[in-house]
């Protein structure tokens, strides 16, 4: 029989092949490569993030040249022949014209860590590091010698920056609220001039009201002056004099001291303090000095509002979208077309989308809307409402941009839906209607939610559309806030995936800003996952409610 | 589903049937023959009427010229093997055959008098007189109680009482009712498949059907739930029209009142079922139904 031409072909063993051995370590390795890189860059960022605010010790470095400076060691790496270098955070701008110097080890004759070395965070001008000698309160000595100067400083400090942050408060929020006032008033003028003409009784009435106003904001300004005069007057002339490493003496007035603290001397709960109070910064208030220090709270506070308002945006009208899609229109080359050209949507470059919302968006919708009803602060200073970047169009404009996804997505969940639901509902005499809305829906939420969820995650992290349809450098006035009318989606906004590449690679201190850059990204990882993780906890309740095991 | 293999053209005259020649052989070959009918049949008056109904899917005919009255109040089964029609003669009579875009039809069916494929006739008013079960259990994704009350619920009714009452009497009539009583609210995805399918009947007797349609209803449920199942067929009967397919020789002549048998679109005999299943006419239909055949 072995001549038999068309006789199987019998192997006595398996070939490797065969049993795909060789198969599985490949498609494991794949796997595991992918997840090495994740797990490798979320690691970077975490623990690059989380180590920030940490306050580490700083040296007192002695140089063959006689000099002595101190810093906090923050890089290290080795110069091409060979002998290490290192990067020192001098800090003292204003003496040394540097915040950061690189030093060979052949320079360094000595290094030590003095107890009472301390780091100074500032309103401006970066960190201060030097020895506290004296507090001062005008021409008096409150207390001399290092040891009493900081005992003194701890004490006074807190009550002084109680006094400065409410003086802080009364400048940003009262005053701003009065200037509103007085602005609409003013615009109710040129609305009345506009309408009735300015010598109706009409622009008369509203002229009226805008002197009363006027008044009543002028009285309650003086009201206000008097109150940061006051508090001003009470942190007026409290210093604390420093000596520095290289000999010179310096006063800080007291109120301009963020935080100070002693890293070499503090005990593990001090640094903890402190560790927590500059994250407590960081996270709940507004940046300072070209946003590489201080907080990120208006940028938290955008991307979560813009991101929630994208997806109530995106979501009605991609699930709208697809329901025609698969459930009413009719197979055939056109439906294919419009489905390619969806599919190919998500691949448009994401500052086209930019550009885009910008000239539709803000320039001819929001235009409109300007001309049709805030023509008087058209009229009156040239300004712009809805007519530039805001937070509404940069959620349209992401919205638009996630369409595709979320189209997709649903599509994926309403087919998934299985036929015997649909004719099970129209046996019953359901409508068409009827059964997309009490049964396929329903079914497919946890699809649609999974679609949502990869949009949140998209358009959380872009920054190319999101520099031209309202994000700034800085915007302070939080879109949503407790001056009527609370939401105000015309206003510009920060995001963090802008603040990174803002304080990246636009920073004038980017040694310094370095840090707060992984900080952010930690920041904004985490908010993003934290997103997802809500929603995937809503998407679990549709599951269990909706799809469930079958027998 | 169900498609003839050979494309027969209706107007071409039909090979002559002798009685001596086998008439699946010649149904195989495409030609026509004409069903034996009972007397019996018409014995009761009819809830539906199929008049010469064809239906082709796209070029292929899938019923030939069925003729048949289904019986007032009585539980009527359709036998025969797979592809036969048996399901598409099924999903005619509510219409759900109109979901499919390429059917054609011509012919008639009358329920209760009324054409079911009139121009004027509203599909989802018709489907309202009607309840369907189908092959596999298909409980909505909703409460148990929401499941039984589907078809109050999309006409508008929202008064409790009346959905409560019409809730336990369906459950009840399903013989449901007391393993589900107390988890009303919860979802009917949680039932096993015999509880699950034993729901989708009462779902389909909740608006008071003019007529009951059975597809299969046991096919994917183990003994056990079968058992269940047609146990609650027999108490159907005679409370319902129920129209039933089935691929169980059993179950057919257990729970049927008459059986029609088709064979590749055909009505080949319909008649009482202890006649069909005892004493057929037909030698082919004895073949069929003791298993000789099919």
């Amino acid at each position: 029989m072995s001549s038999d031409p068309l006789r199987r072909r019998r192997s006595t063993h398996a070939a490797l092949a065969a049993h795909g051995e060789a198969w599985v370590w490949l498609t494991g390795g794949c796997l595991a490569l992918a997840l090495a890189m994740i797990i490798g860059l979320l690691g970077y960022i975490v623990s690059e993030g989380v180590a920030t605010f940490w306050p580490r010790p700083i040296e007192l470095i002695e140089l063959t040249d006689g000099r002595k400076v101190l810093g906090e060691e923050t890089g290290r790496d080795k110069a091409p022949d060979g002998t290490g270098r290192r990067l020192v955070r001098t800090a003292n701008f204003e003496l040394t014209g540097k915040h950061f110097e690189w030093f060979d080890d052949g320079e360094v004759t000595a290094t030590t860590r003095p107890a009472e070395a301390t780091v100074v965070e500032r309103l401006e001008g970066g960190r201060f590091q030097g020895f506290p000698t004296r507090l001062l309160h005008g021409d008096e000595v409150v207390a001399a010698g290092g040891e009493e100067a900081w005992r003194g400083f701890r004490e006074k400090h807190p009550d002084i920056r109680r006094r400065w942050r409410e003086a802080w408060r009364i400048d940003k929020g009262d005053r701003g609220v009065l200037q509103r006032k007085l602005r609409a008033a003013r615009l109710s003028v040129v609305q009345a001039g506009l309408s009735a003409g300015a010598d109706s009784p009409a622009g008369a009435a509203a002229a009226a009201a805008e002197k009363a106003v006027a008044a009543e904001v002028e009285a309650q300004e003086r009201r206000l002056d008097e109150r940061t005069a006051e508090l001003r007057a009470g942190n007026e002339g409290w210093g604390l004099e420093f000596a520095t490493a290289s000999g010179e003496t310096v006063v800080l007035p007291m109120a301009d001291i963020v935080r100070a603290w002693q890293p070499n001397k503090a005990s593990f709960q001090e640094r903890l303090g402190v560790y927590a109070s500059r994250w407590g910064e960081f996270l709940g208030d507004d940046p300072r000095e070209a946003n590489s220090a201080g907080g990120v709270f208006p940028a938290i506070w955008g991307t979560i509002a813009m991101t929630l308002i994208m997806a109530l945006l995106v979501a009605p009208f991609g699930v709208l979208a697809a329901l025609y899609l698969r459930e009413y229109a009719s197979r055939g080359p056109l439906t294919a077309a419009v489905r390619i050209a969806i599919n190919n949507l998500a691949g448009v470059p994401s500052i086209v989308y930019g550009a885009f919302g910008l000239g539709f968006f803000c320039y001819v919708l929001g235009g409109s809307i300007d001309e049709l009803f805030f023509r008087p602060a058209l009229v009156a200073d040239g300004q712009p409402t809805f007519g530039t970047g805001g937070l509404l169009w940069a959620s349209l404009t992401l919205a638009l941009l996630t369409l595709p996804v979320v189209i997709v997505a649903t599509e994926e969940a309403l087919s998934a839906v299985p036929n015997s639901m649909r004719e099970g509902s129209y046996a019953c005499g359901a409508s068409k209607w009827q059964t997309i809305r009490r049964i396929v829906l329903p079914r497919a939420l946890p699809g649609i939610m999974t679609g949502l969820i990869l949009a949140m995650a998209r358009g959380a992290g872009e920054v190319a559309p999101l520099m031209l349809v309202g994000v700034k450098k800085l915007a302070l006035d939080l879109p949503i806030d407790g001056t009527f009318p609370f939401v105000h989606p015309e206003r510009e906004f920060m995001h963090l995936a802008y603040l990174i590449y803002d304080v990246g690679f636009q920073s004038p201190n980017s040694q310094a800003a370095k840090p707060m850059v992984f900080t952010i990204t930690f920041l904004l990882v985490a908010i993003i996952a934290l997103l997802n993780v809500a929603a995937i906890w809503i998407r679990g309740r549709l599951r269990r409610r909706y799809v469930s095991q079958q027998f | 589903m169900s498609t003839s293999p050979s494309p027969a053209d209706p107007r071409q005259p039909p090979p002559s049937a002798g009685p001596a020649t086998d008439r699946l052989a010649v149904v195989a070959a495409g030609g026509q023959v004409e069903p034996e009918v009972h007397e019996r049949v018409r014995q009761t008056p009819a809830v539906l009427e199929i008049d010469r109904f064809n239906l082709w899917y796209g070029t292929k005919q899938a019923l030939h010229s069925i003729t048949m009255p289904i019986p007032h109040g009585k539980v009527t089964a359709l036998i025969g093997p797979s592809g036969c029609g048996k399901s598409t003669l099924l999903r005619s009579v509510n219409r759900l055959n109109d979901l499919v875009p390429s059917v054609r039809i011509t012919g008639e069916m009358r329920l209760n008098g009324d054409p079911i494929y009139d121009q004027r006739m509203d599909v989802i008013e018709l489907r309202k007189r009607m309840g369907m079960v189908f092959q596999r259990p298909n409980p909505f994704p909703m409460s148990i109680y929401e499941n039984v009350v589907y078809a109050l619920r999309i006409d508008g009714e929202s008064r409790r009482v009346v959905l409560d009452e019409v809730c336990e009497r369906s459950l009840r009539g399903a013989a449901l009712w007391d393993e589900v009583k107390d988890r009303l609210s919860e979802s009917a995805l949680g039932l096993s498949g015999g509880q699950q399918q034993r729901l989708c009947i009462a779902r389909a007797i909740a608006a008071e059907p003019e007529v009951l349609l059975l597809d299969e209803p046991c096919s994917a449920l183990d003994p056990i739930a079968t058992g269940k199942v047609e146990d609650l067929i027999q108490e159907l009967r005679g409370l319902y029209s129920v129209l039933i397919v089935t691929h169980n020789m059993q179950q057919a002549s257990r729970s049927s009142d008459y059986t029609a048998f088709m064979y590749l679109g055909r009505l080949i005999e319909y008649g009482p079922t202890t006649d069909i299943f005892t004493k057929p006419v037909l030698r082919e239909t004895e073949a069929y139904v003791t298993g000789r055949f099919g």
